[in-house]
């Protein structure tokens, strides 16, 4: 499988990210991270060490657990019921900037759910988004804000971003074996 | 590998008896996720918007049918409730009669509670909508057991090798027999103690120990379940007085200081206070019995969602 993107460029594209999330926002006092389930859970916590180093200040981190918000739950899809797991987000999220972490942004679908899950938490100020990769074919009007890298794929295409934390490695590859969605 | 599931096997759920350890596990890990959601302000999520849930009791239950209400409502499903005592059985509609026409208004789920054992198995051959088994007769009450293992699952961190006592009627009871089987699957020691009188016979063939002395039950015990003394099922003379009954079998501080320092008391509900427990130990420091309760929604939820999110496989095949 190609790669789109190794250790090094991950890390160095995360730091680019924190500064541009600093830059946007004049710093970082009411920011928090929150990340979607699964590999957007220590991404997020990683720009929060950044963050921690380049301002000196803490960012709040949370989880976010969207399979309760699917729009495509009780089809009849191929494959497992992906399992529900907890959303941890042990702060106020009313008045703050949030900034959503996800992996891939391809149909926008996840993040629709995830902005109606963020809601149902409370009423934040903003709403901003962290992905490592977009590779287009929106289906929703979603756009991200903060873009690690941009792939043009073949929606027979998926793209696979690993992180040490759950893969062991840190990667980001582009399967071009009839793979399922991303 | 096949200790882990995604997904439920069937349509419905009737019993723990024809359920896998991983089918259990995947339960209970789906009610830690839903259990977060009834801590939230806005209780809610839209995992079942649109479904339809009928919930249909031949027998009176409170906390059982509100359980289910409140976690089809947390999960945005419409919600039916069919009361027996105002509904056309009084008028003299069978079982099946009923079904047919609920199945005729296209709903996704039906819960069931009915008197008779085996009635939720008759429901789910005749409808094409998932059944869940709120209890039926003296058979089994799948969602009673889930729940319970949840909440000695969440103090103890697991199931395996503990040891649990059950004391009171094992005969009338449907929460024993799924308990027995949702154990033992998950490799728990369970201990059963009851009056001879209401002991079925050959239930040490299930995998479990067998004793009319409940301090033998209860000695160095994870966990001690009560069960209730059902009179409404008792025609007989089961035993000489329920006080008699309480001086035997019931649950009292002395009796509980047997089981572990860290041992927990629970009960289905609902107790007969100084008949099958005291009130210092149904309001004790061991107490988990409104846990119980409290974690009854969360596996509930879990339930209903992996039922309609799964089976379509088997409705196309």
């Amino acid at each position: 499988m190609p790669v789109l993107m190794d250790g090094e460029r991950m890390s160095r594209t995360l730091t680019r990210i924190a500064h541009e999330i600093v830059e946007r926002n004049r710093g970082v006092g009411d920011i928090a991270l929150v990340g979607v389930r699964t590999r957007g859970v220590p991404m997020a916590k990683r720009l929060a060490v950044i963050l921690r180093e380049v301002t000196g200040h803490e960012v709040a981190t949370g989880a976010l657990d969207i399979t309760l918000y699917r729009d495509d739950l009780m089809k009849a899809v191929v494959g497992p019921q992906p399992i529900v797991r907890r959303t941890e987000i042990p702060f106020s999220i009313d008045g703050r900037h949030i900034v959503l972490v996800d992996d891939v942004l391809y149909t926008g679908r996840t993040i629709r759910a995830a902005l109606d899950a963020l809601i149902d938490f409370g009423r934040p100020s903003t709403i901003q988004l962290v992905v490592m990769v977009d590779r287009g074919h929106r289906e929703l009007p979603i756009k991200a804000d903060y873009v690690g890298k941009n792939v043009p794929t073949s929606r027979r295409e998926s793209v696979q971003v690993r992180l040490a934390e759950i893969d062991g490695v840190d990667e980001v590859l582009l399967d071009q074996s009839e793979g399922g969605p991303a | 590998m096949s200790d882990t599931a995604t997904r439920l096997r069937g349509k419905d759920l009737l019993g723990i008896a024809d359920m896998t350890a991983a089918e259990i596990s995947l339960i209970l890990d789906t009610a830690e996720a839903m259990k977060e959601v009834s801590a939230r302000p806005i209780k809610k999520v839209p995992a079942l918007r649109g479904k339809t849930v009928i919930n249909l009791f031949y027998e009176p239950s409170t906390r059982t049918r509100t359980s289910f209400e409140v976690a089809e409502k947390r999960l945005s499903a419409d919600t039916l409730n069919i009361a027996i005592a105002q509904s056309s059985v009084v008028k003299g509609e069978t079982l099946i009669d009923t079904a047919l026409n609920l199945e005729a208004m296209n709903p996704d789920i039906i819960v069931c509670r009915h008197g008779s054992s085996g009635a939720n198995h008759l429901l789910a051959r005749t409808c094409k909508a998932g059944v869940v088994n709120a209890g039926d007769g003296m058979h089994e009450h799948p969602t009673q057991a889930l729940l319970d293992a949840f909440t000695i699952r969440e103090r103890k961190k697991r199931l395996a090798g503990l040891k649990v006592a059950i004391v009171g009627d094992l005969l009338h009871s449907r929460v024993f027999r799924s308990n027995v089987y949702l154990l033992t699957k998950m490799g728990a020691e369970v201990w059963a103690c009851g009056p001879s009188t209401l002991t079925p016979v050959g239930i040490a063939n299930l995998g479990i120990h067998v004793t009319t002395r409940v301090e033998e039950a209860v000695e160095g015990a994870d966990a001690v379940m009560m069960l209730r003394i059902q009179m409404e099922r008792m025609q007989g003379g089961y035993f000489p007085s329920l006080r008699e009954y309480f001086q035997v079998f019931g649950m009292t501080p002395a009796r509980v200081a047997l089981a572990k320092p860290d041992a927990i008391i629970m009960h289905p509900g609902p107790m007969n206070r100084g008949v099958e427990i005291a009130s210092e130990v149904a309001d004790g420091p061991a107490s988990v019995i409104l846990d119980q309760v409290a974690n009854g929604v969360a596996v509930r939820m879990a339930v209903l969602y992996l039922l309609a999110g799964g089976g379509e496989d088997e409705a196309a095949a």
